[in-house]
């Protein structure tokens, strides 16, 4: 079968276009989706190129959140002096995601769209408590990631932007593959006004959030809070990389590094 | 379909299968083989080119997306009269390659570097590298041979 290849004008275009398609996948960075095609794991009927539409590329801060457009690259995040100045946790985490190269054409959206297990945006939505915004509506971070590469997206349905509430302090804490760069497993911690919001990727199934340790650091924000908690392995990924329980166990050392990052103010 | 863009300065129309990726076409139609496949799925840095400037991964960019860009392979650096871009130089200098499988990836790369950090730490380029591998080197004259290059390209020789 050969590929059909669509520039749609605008949002409403790509959306239709591909709900008109057989099996059709819009296309940002392509630094998911062509490996895959190539690995033979997708093949799509039709590429909807989202990547020269207008508007969907960029970064604002507005009253009481940042607010980063969809095709917005991890080079672009990282380097930008307005997310280092809102949060400056996230530039950090976009400067630490695969290579230069991978960075120049990743997009924030494509990352969240294809929710990896061992993906690194993902933590930051879910510890900051972000909105994705699409075509259609509005999804908090904690609606949005399901499962395992699984999310909250109708098949036709485009993520236009993320919208983040600013936190009083936060770090991202990363222990890499070598080799791919992803997380082996990966801790984000967000403190706010009303609260303590950590997300853990790399580690399970899927991105999520830790009710013990949430708790722990609300009612005291520093890593000796979390010296009498331990991690649930048995829902912990094993592989060839690291078993469950030394996951489990990387989990709160990572998290404790978050914490004096944050308190640190890095 | 058909695709407009620059390569090496010179404007080109090309009409190919929408699955066509940059290194393919490169490779195949363009008889430009200093670009070279390693991995073929974007994780090696072998296939690398400059798009607008910015070192990217040719292997998985797909042809149909370079509507209006403007493109640079490894064969571009040097001047059009056979002259090397200082970067080579400075890889022959130094020794800066074995087997010269990565080396053209590992140049486009440096070029990027050097235009982006006119005097950089030998850590910022040890980072910068993550996404070339080499497996002949262990790199320590590629990055002897970037570092000379960068200094070059900014005329502190
Ligand atoms: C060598 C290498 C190392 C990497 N290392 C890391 C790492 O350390 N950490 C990490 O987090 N990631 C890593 N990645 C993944 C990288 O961040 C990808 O860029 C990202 O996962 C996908 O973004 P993309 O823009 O390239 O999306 P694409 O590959 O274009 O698309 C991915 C999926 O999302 C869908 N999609 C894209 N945009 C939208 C949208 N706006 N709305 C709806 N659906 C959309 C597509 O249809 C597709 O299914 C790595 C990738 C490579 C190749
Ligand atoms: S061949 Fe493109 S990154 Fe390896
Ligand atoms: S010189 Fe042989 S791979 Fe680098």
């Amino acid at each position: 079968m050969t590929l059909a290849f669509h520039r749609p004008s605008s949002i409403a275009d790509a959306a239709k276009l591909l709900a008109g398609a057989e099996d059709g996948k819009f296309l940002a960075g392509g630094m998911t989706l062509l490996p895959t095609m190539r690995q033979r794991l997708a093949d799509p009927s039709d590429l909807v190129d989202l990547s020269s539409l207008p508007g969907l590329a960029m970064i604002e801060r507005t009253g009481d959140g940042l607010v980063i457009g969809a095709l917005t690259r991890h080079a672009d995040v990282a380097g930008s002096e307005v997310v280092k100045a809102a949060v400056p946790a996230l530039a950090a985490l976009a400067g630490r995601i695969g290579d230069p190269q991978v960075r120049y054409r990743g997009t924030i959206g494509g990352s969240i769209a294809n929710n990896d297990p061992a993906a690194d945006y993902p933590a930051a939505l879910l510890a900051l408590d972000a909105t994705v915004v699409t075509d259609r509506r509005e999804i908090a971070a904690d609606d949005f990631f399901l499962g395992t590469f699984e999310t909250a997206l109708e098949t036709d349905e485009i993520v236009t932007a993320v919208r983040f509430p600013i936190p009083l302090a936060a770090s991202y804490e990363k222990l890499r593959s070598p080799a791919s760069r992803y997380a082996l497993v990966g801790v984000f911690v967000a403190r706010f006004a009303d609260g303590v919001r950590v997300a853990v990727t790399g580690a399970g199934p899927c991105v999520f959030r830790s009710a013990d340790i949430e708790e722990a650091l609300a009612s005291a924000f520093e890593p000796s809070a979390l010296d009498r908690i331990s991690i649930d392995a048995s829902e912990l990924n094993s592989d060839l990389h690291a078993d469950a329980d030394y996951r489990a166990h990387m989990i709160m050392v990572l998290t404790k590094r978050a914490v004096a990052a944050a308190i640190a103010g890095h | 379909m058909k695709v407009s863009f620059t390569l090496n300065a010179k404007p080109v129309t090309v009409d190919v299968d929408p699955a066509t990726r940059l290194a393919d076409l490169l490779r195949e139609d363009m008889d430009l083989t200093g670009t070279h496949i390693g991995c073929d799925t974007s994780q090696c840095g072998a296939c690398l080119v400059l798009l607008d400037g910015e070192s990217v991964k040719s292997c998985t960019l797909l042809v149909a997306s370079l509507e209006g860009r403007g493109v640079t392979t490894v064969e571009g650096l040097a001047d059009p009269d056979g002259g090397l871009h200082p970067m080579q130089t400075a890889f022959r200098e130094n020794h800066g390659l074995q087997c010269g499988f990565c080396t053209p990836g590992m140049l486009i790369s440096a070029v990027d570097f050097a235009n982006r950090n006119p005097d950089p730490t030998e850590t910022e380029l040890r980072h910068w590298l993550e996404g070339n591998i080499c497996r002949c080197t262990g790199y320590q004259n590629i990055v002897k041979s970037i570092m000379a290059g960068t200094a070059a390209m900014h005329q502190r020789a």
